[in-house]
């Protein structure tokens, strides 16, 4: 692990922030406010290479790493958060697949969505199968070269403009060992979507509920075997709590600067607000905070490029940095004073940003559970 | 409160009572629209709680910070916003005028504000002058009868929809030279400025106050020409022990809400509230809410009796506000956390209750300004050394 970013990562890091801010920044606002999603920037974002970073080339991905992976997703939460996460969740079945999938799914699936043309979404939690996630209802029922899917999701993202979709379902008894993995496409007759939650923040990111009534789906469909869906998904979450982490760093870094920016502009007292202690300390705890983050998520990201376990250690830099960004995206708000707390400052929308971090991709209590264990469960 | 009296306990149950009737149902979809519930405002007259400390020789109730606190708990618990503007009709215009106004302003202006069909604000921020007060541009040069006005007031609570505003401008080059004027919406020369969104607080207008050749009658100068800041001083310390209350009744609601849902709430076949992260979240968020509620209503009975003299009362007061405000967005936050992805949408009522909290570490002097306070109360003139 080098503390020195490659050529490669400063390269993906300039290229991403240029379109954050020039095709992003602009319709924020706007866009929150209308809960407006735009595959087209997706689209775009997939033209220049960025929605399939850690997938091999031979399926249109990049062929690089998770250290690569969050330089880009990083970039764009410093922008926007929902964006990043779509990058995100478009990312997990392309990064499932390569891991579980066979020749013909990895070659049919992943090929639109690490080019940006389909949105991918990953189907875990039921309404009351959040945190416990083993204990979920949607079954599958095989049925000759079919599977049935009956059952809700709840908390999907992007699960509206979704084509290809993550699904796990029961196929056979109760407990993790019993759950399995499908891909389900748009459109599939028997797949529809409910009711689209209205949020604190993340508004541009469509938080969706999932419904199948007997959906019939290819038995091909089915990833890796019957029972491997747990697996597969908690490999999917240790990857997927990278990409949050990476996301926390974004949205703290963009409170940071902007709470940088407005301590040296604003005046009182005869002076810079950045030369009293008690803005200025702010500044400096928020600064520590974060690249102490960013040293953990690194870390993670190498293990992983590595081929290390790094299941505690993504949970560690999940809980870690998306604490982080919670404290640093308050204070921010905090240092803007009166002008932080309006909707004309960006200051406000990352503190509610941020809130969502410590909860999605497993909240900061189950990566505690994750932490612990692998502690008390040793030697 | 133990040391609550037998009209205290009334107050309690009787502001209870309006939350539950008139705020609680239409108080989120105020939130999202940004709109005033000004039906439910005005009906606070009648129930005597626009003049709650106005001697009942001037028409008020008579009540003092205690009572005031109360109301704010109480109505805060269920609407945050509407109890702020409330606040500043209350606390920072009426009670003003009460306590430092001419028997004719008294007068021409109280009635009106009791009943509700005027509603009432204060000027004293401005764009350039947040944490700094003193700083502010806004001047008032005599001219006859008359005082000339010219600058622009920011993030004026009731600003958008007030009729009477308890403004401070200066009257002198010195720093310190700070009158009052109370202003009408129809007085020639007088704006508002645009309407401030914002990320909680929505239901309580924020705006501007633009004053431009604004001509105020001499009768409308409350006190002395240039010797406000005292009155203004005594005020901020009144308003920190008040807004506590706001900030005890969103903990308490957000405490409410995640002990309710840590019951109901089943993952890995038990109550998540079987869980010790979350008991501990819930034990230490309602002891630092109590711990709170000791220091907030302690300052306001002693303030109530006298027991506080200047720069004392104003050291209890920013404690009080400073350590509410901080416990009530930490446990609004941790409330959001306890319910997860429920407590981040907008069915639930918590992720308004932590963006309404965060105001309460701005508003009627930050968090920075509150430690000011203190530390100069504590350290004397070594802080500004």
């Amino acid at each position: 692990m080098d503390f020195q970013e490659t050529e490669i990562q400063t390269e993906l890091r300039d290229l991403t922030r240029k379109f954050a801010r020039k095709e992003i920044l602009p319709l924020v606002e706007e866009d929150e406010h209308n809960e407006h999603f735009r595959p087209e920037l997706i689209a775009k974002l997939g033209e220049l290479g960025l929605t399939g970073i850690p997938v091999p080339e031979d399926f249109g991905g990049a062929g690089m790493g998770y250290q690569e992976y969050i330089c880009a997703i990083e970039e764009l939460a410093a922008v926007n958060t929902s964006y990043a996460i779509s990058v995100a969740v478009t990312g997990l079945p392309q990064v499932i697949l390569n891991l579980f999938g066979n020749a013909e799914q990895k070659a049919k699936y992943i090929p639109p969505l690490a080019a940006g043309q389909a949105i991918g979404a990953f189907a875990l939690s039921e309404a009351s199968s959040g945190s416990d996630a083993g204990s979920l209802r949607t079954v599958a029922k095989k049925e000759g070269n079919e599977y049935i899917l009956n059952g809700t999701k709840l908390w999907i993202t992007q699960g509206d403009t979704a084509s290809t979709v993550m699904v796990m379902a029961r196929t056979g008894g109760p407990g993790t060992k019993g759950v399995s993995a499908f891909i389900v496409e748009k459109g599939t007759p028997g797949f529809s979507c409910g009711k689209r939650e209205k949020k604190m923040g993340c508004s541009i990111s469509h938080t969706m509920e999932l419904i199948f009534n007997n959906c019939r789906i290819p038995a091909a469909n089915l990833v890796g075997n019957e029972g491997d869906g747990f697996k597969v998904a908690m490999t999917a979450l240790d990857s997927g709590r990278i990409t949050i982490a990476a996301t926390a760093l974004g949205v703290a870094r963009g409170a940071l600067e902007s709470a940088v920016a407005h301590s040296r502009e604003r005046e009182q007292f005869g002076k810079p607000i950045g030369e009293f202690q008690g803005v200025s300390f702010l500044l400096a705890d928020m600064a520590v905070q974060l690249d102490a983050a960013r040293l953990l998520v690194n870390r993670a990201a190498w293990l992983k490029d590595n081929g290390l376990p790094h299941s505690k250690e993504a949970a560690m830099a999940k809980l870690f940095a998306t604490d982080m960004a919670m404290k640093v995206t308050t204070d921010a708000v905090q240092v803007l004073g009166g002008s932080g707390y309006t909707k004309e400052f960006p200051v406000e929308r990352y503190m509610r940003e941020a809130k969502v971090l410590q909860i999605v991709e497993g909240t900061n209590q189950i990566q505690r559970v994750v932490i612990a264990r692998s502690l008390t469960q040793k030697g | 409160m133990w040391f609550f009296s037998d009209e205290h306990r009334m107050l309690q149950d009787t502001v209870r009572q309006f939350a539950a009737d008139e705020l609680s149902h239409c108080v989120q979809q105020l939130d999202e629209e940004e709109d005033f519930n000004e039906e439910a405002f005005r009906k606070l007259g009648p129930l005597g709680l626009l003049g709650i400390t106005v001697s009942e020789a001037d028409g008020g109730a008579g009540l003092g910070a205690v009572a005031a606190t109360i109301a704010m708990e109480e109505m805060g618990a269920v609407d945050a916003s509407t109890t702020l503007s409330y606040l500043a009709h209350a606390i920072l215009c009426v009670n003003q005028i009460g306590v430092n106004g001419t028997p004719e302003q008294k007068e021409k202006y109280l009635p009106k504000l009791l009943t509700g069909e005027w509603i009432g604000g204060m000027g004293m921020s401005e764009p350039e002058a947040g944490s700094d007060a003193l700083g502010m541009k806004t001047r008032a040069v005599l001219s006859g009868e008359e005082y000339v006005l010219n600058g622009t007031k920011m993030w004026i609570t009731n600003g958008p929809v007030g009729d009477l505003f308890y403004c401070y401008a200066k009257t002198g080059e010195d720093r310190r030279a700070v009158s009052t004027f109370l202003i009408e919406s129809e007085m020639p020369g007088f704006a508002r400025g645009k309407k401030i969104s914002k990320m909680g607080m929505r239901g309580s207008p924020t705006g501007e106050l633009i004053f431009d050749n604004c001509r105020v009658p001499v009768a409308n100068r409350v006190g002395t020409e240039g010797k406000s800041i005292g009155m203004m001083m005594r005020n901020l310390d009144l308003e920190r022990i008040t807004i506590a209350g706001i900030s005890l009744g969103i903990a308490r609601a957000s405490i409410d809400a995640s002990v309710q849902y840590a019951k109901d709430r089943k993952q890995f076949g038990k109550p998540i509230g079987a869980f010790q992260q979350i008991q501990e979240r819930i034990t230490e968020a309602s002891a630092w809410y109590e711990a709170c509620r000791c220091l907030t209503y302690t300052a306001a009975q002693m303030w109530d009796q006298g027991l506080m003299a200047g720069k004392d009362a104003a050291m209890m007061a920013a404690k009080a506000k400073l350590q509410s405000a901080q416990m009530a967005t930490q446990v609004a936050l941790d409330a959001i956390q306890i319910m997860g992805g429920y407590g981040y949408s907008r069915e639930f009522p918590v992720e308004r209750y932590m963006r309404d909290a965060k105001l309460m570490e701005i508003g009627a002097g930050t968090n920075e300004i509150l430690r000011l306070i203190i530390a100069r109360q504590m350290l004397g003139t070594v802080v500004d050394l």
